[in-house]
């Protein structure tokens, strides 16, 4: 399916997508500017595209400008990954009465509007098929996560442009969306190639009876994703002496090194599209007859995550940042078969302190291959 | 793999099961029997030694707690408490008749069938190891078909011993040797003194027909295991019950890793040659 022919949207024609989704019921959601930085929220229409924007990254820098362009999606991405949209960070689980003896349990299933995301990241489409691997393939299915993720459809943007905290092109993963998506745009300067990924993109797309790229037209795409590729500064190295290579440097003086610059802060947990960690609370209402119960987005680098009666097995950040790192990097492969990093770049950027995770890998993994061939 | 029946597709569900019997053991430690209230989740309800449910308490959290009671009467779910925290101490509070939330069971639990045939050895070491003696009681009820029990507890203090007339029961039993061992002396205390690992001296084993079941502090753990091996047992034979953080007990949360294994799966019980690498591993 994804590899027939794109077709061209005009930018003037692209009303015509979003009515379209429109009459398969989708609300749309897509990239909006607030507070210095890019979210996801509803759109009523291209107006409210952050068109002209553009984001510059680099490690503990974000910074977004207008420019002369007319670029839709000129802004890459923000802090906030699409994870929020399916492992949302607060989800009623469960409502318990209590009236007397007689206890009523009622599960609080979501009943989300079936949502069109506009302008999906190769990274954040990666990262959301390792959520589908974590809440829908693994031994539990989460029916809360499942509703969420089957009232989405998927519009990625390739990308064209990189920013020096981008590495998604080493971890196989971008610029270029791979799959999971239903449709995906190129932009160019006057209209998007898209392609379709799925059944229901190509119901959507089917009514605008769009004309096909030319081969011509396509090879450019390629040229400009593969341009976007090259242009990437950073990648995730030794990666095929993962995950073992990482459990072997446990005692490596690097993570001692890294932890006194690192503020245990989790903002990089919170940025990443593939962090799962939750907790779960009780909130009863006054009167104790009534409780909500909640699950709420947890992070390693808290305290209480490795604590349990009368222990912390991990007391010292040196700890946490281990557990984060060989979780992403490492366990994350014999716990799912993929990569907890898609190479998104948030964590670089949302880092107060800019600590770079390939860094941190190469590091502890050239030491480690220069200890071992004395 | 897939050990017991769940009885929901919502894994977040929880239960109502009723306190029919409680019985408190020492201050900070009470015996609860649950039922279930639904007739038809009773009857679905399977489990084996070592295995866990997660107990709600309406208002306050959920915590994971061991079903120490026997499997092929699993109306019936026993379990033995420690109160130490937020959740734990309401719930030594409750009496007879009231209702908790029930979720499970959860885990993989202790090798009974593997073991079956087999001497076993249990170690077991610091407070109270709930998941261990369930799966001492349920060899005693079908002893034929275990080999000589042998069983080694230690404790920090003299007083830290419970249950100490289950350990005499035990120990009147034909093909079954119980050795206790206190860290520090006491007046009441016949037993040994030192680290349970000493004991390994006293006890004859067939490294060719013994598993072993282990409990306790994981440096404990390291040591025992270490000695084990040395006198031929096979990691393969000798299982350890761990413990991390857990929330959700599905595999879901993250709390509960321990290098690339989520303990409420794939353990709480963990074969050692599984485990070994991680085994007292600081920061883990
Ligand atoms: C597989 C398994 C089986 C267990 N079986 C038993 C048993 O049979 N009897 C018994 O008395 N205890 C058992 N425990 C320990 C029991 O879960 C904790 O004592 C309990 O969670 C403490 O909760 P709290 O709210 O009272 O304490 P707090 O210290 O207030 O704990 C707050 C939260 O931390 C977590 N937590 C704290 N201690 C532990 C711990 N030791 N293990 C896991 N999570 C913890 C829980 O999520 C808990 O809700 C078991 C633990 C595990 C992992
Ligand atoms: S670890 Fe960092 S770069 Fe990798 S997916 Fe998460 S936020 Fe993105
Ligand atoms: S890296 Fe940390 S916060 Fe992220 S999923 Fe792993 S344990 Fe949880
Ligand atoms: S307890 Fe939540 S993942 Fe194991």
């Amino acid at each position: 399916m994804t590899n027939a022919i794109p077709q061209i949207l005009p930018k003037s024609g692209f009303p015509r997508l979003i009515e379209a989704l429109r009459a398969h019921h989708y609300r749309i959601v897509g990239p909006v500017v607030r507070d210095g930085a890019l979210h996801w929220d509803e759109i009523a229409g291209v107006e409210d595209l952050p068109i002209g924007w553009q984001d510059t990254q680099q490690p503990g820098q974000y910074r977004l400008e207008r420019t002369e362009t007319t670029t839709w999606f000129g802004i890459v991405h923000g802090p906030d990954s699409i994870k929020r949209l399916t492992f949302v960070p607060r989800e009623p689980l469960l409502t318990i009465e209590r009236k007397a003896k007689k206890v009523t349990v009622t599960p609080q299933m979501p009943e989300p509007t079936p949502t069109a995301l506009l302008g999906v990241r190769a990274c954040d489409v990666a990262g959301l098929l390792v959520h589908d691997r974590i809440f829908l393939q693994g031994r539990y299915a989460d029916p809360y996560y499942q509703v969420r993720r089957d009232a989405l459809l998927v519009i990625a943007v390739n990308c064209t442009r990189a920013h020096k905290t981008c590495f998604c092109a080493s971890m196989g993963t971008g610029p270029r969306a791979q799959s999971g998506y239903d449709l995906a745009l190129t932009e160019f300067e006057d209209e998007f190639l898209v392609s379709v990924g799925s059944e229901k993109g190509r119901e959507i797309i089917e009514l605008l009876e769009l004309p096909s790229a030319s081969p011509a037209y396509q090879r450019q795409e390629q040229e400009r994703i593969d341009a976007c590729a090259a242009s990437q500064v950073r990648g995730l190295q030794e990666q095929h002496r993962l995950p073992q290579g990482l459990y072997e440097v446990h005692e490596h003086p690097r993570w001692e090194t890294v932890a006194h610059r690192c503020l245990a802060c989790a903002n990089c947990t919170m940025v990443c599209p593939t962090c799962f960690c939750h907790t779960v609370e009780d909130h009863p209402d006054l009167s104790h007859t009534r409780n909500e119960r909640v699950r709420l987005w947890d992070s390693c680098f808290t305290p209480q995550h490795g604590m349990i009666h009368g222990k912390n097995f991990r007391p010292t950040i040196a700890d946490r940042y281990r557990m984060w790192l060989t979780h992403k990097l490492a366990s994350w492969i014999d716990q799912f078969g993929v990569s907890g990093c898609v190479g998104c770049g948030r964590c670089l950027t949302w880092c107060p302190v800019g600590i770079d995770l390939t860094e941190e890998l190469h590091a502890l993994m050239r030491e480690n291959v220069d200890q071992a061939t004395p | 793999m897939m050990l017991a029946t769940t009885v929901s597709s919502n894994p977040f569900l929880i239960y109502p099961a009723t306190i029919v019997a409680r019985r408190q053991e020492a201050p900070d430690i009470v015996n609860l029997r649950l039922v279930l209230n639904d007739p038809l989740v009773r009857r679905r309800f399977r489990f084996h030694p070592g295995q866990f449910n997660m107990l709600s308490v309406m208002g306050v959290g959920e915590v994971a707690i061991s079903i120490v009671s026997d499997p092929d009467e699993p109306e019936w779910l026993d379990h033995t408490i420690r109160l130490v925290g937020r959740v734990t101490r309401v719930i030594g509070r409750l009496e007879k008749g009231e209702v908790l939330g029930i979720r499970g069971p959860f885990g993989q639990g202790w090798p009974m069938d593997a073991a079956r045939g087999y001497d076993v050895l249990v170690v077991t070491g610091g407070l109270g190891c709930a998941p261990v003696m369930g799966a001492i009681d349920y060899m005693f009820r079908r002893r034929s078909e275990y080999g000589t029990i042998k069983i080694l507890h230690g404790v920090k203090t003299p007083q830290d011993l419970i249950y100490r007339e289950r350990f005499d029961e035990w120990r009147s039993q034909p093909n079954t040797e119980v050795y206790l061992t206190s860290d520090e002396p006491g007046k009441t205390w016949h037993y040994h003194i030192g680290v349970v690992t000493e004991l390994f001296d006293r006890v004859a084993v067939d490294p060719d027909r013994t598993v072993v079941m282990m409990c306790g502090p994981e440096i404990m753990m390291r040591v025992a295991l270490g000695k084990l091996t040395h006198r031929g047992l096979r990691p393969d034979r000798m299982y350890v019950s761990l413990e991390r953080r857990m929330e959700c007990g599905i595999g879901l949360c993250g709390h509960c890793q321990m290098g690339p294994y989520f303990l409420c799966h794939d353990g709480p019980v963990m074969r050692l040659d599984r485990i070994l690498p991680w085994l007292g591993k600081r920061g883990i």
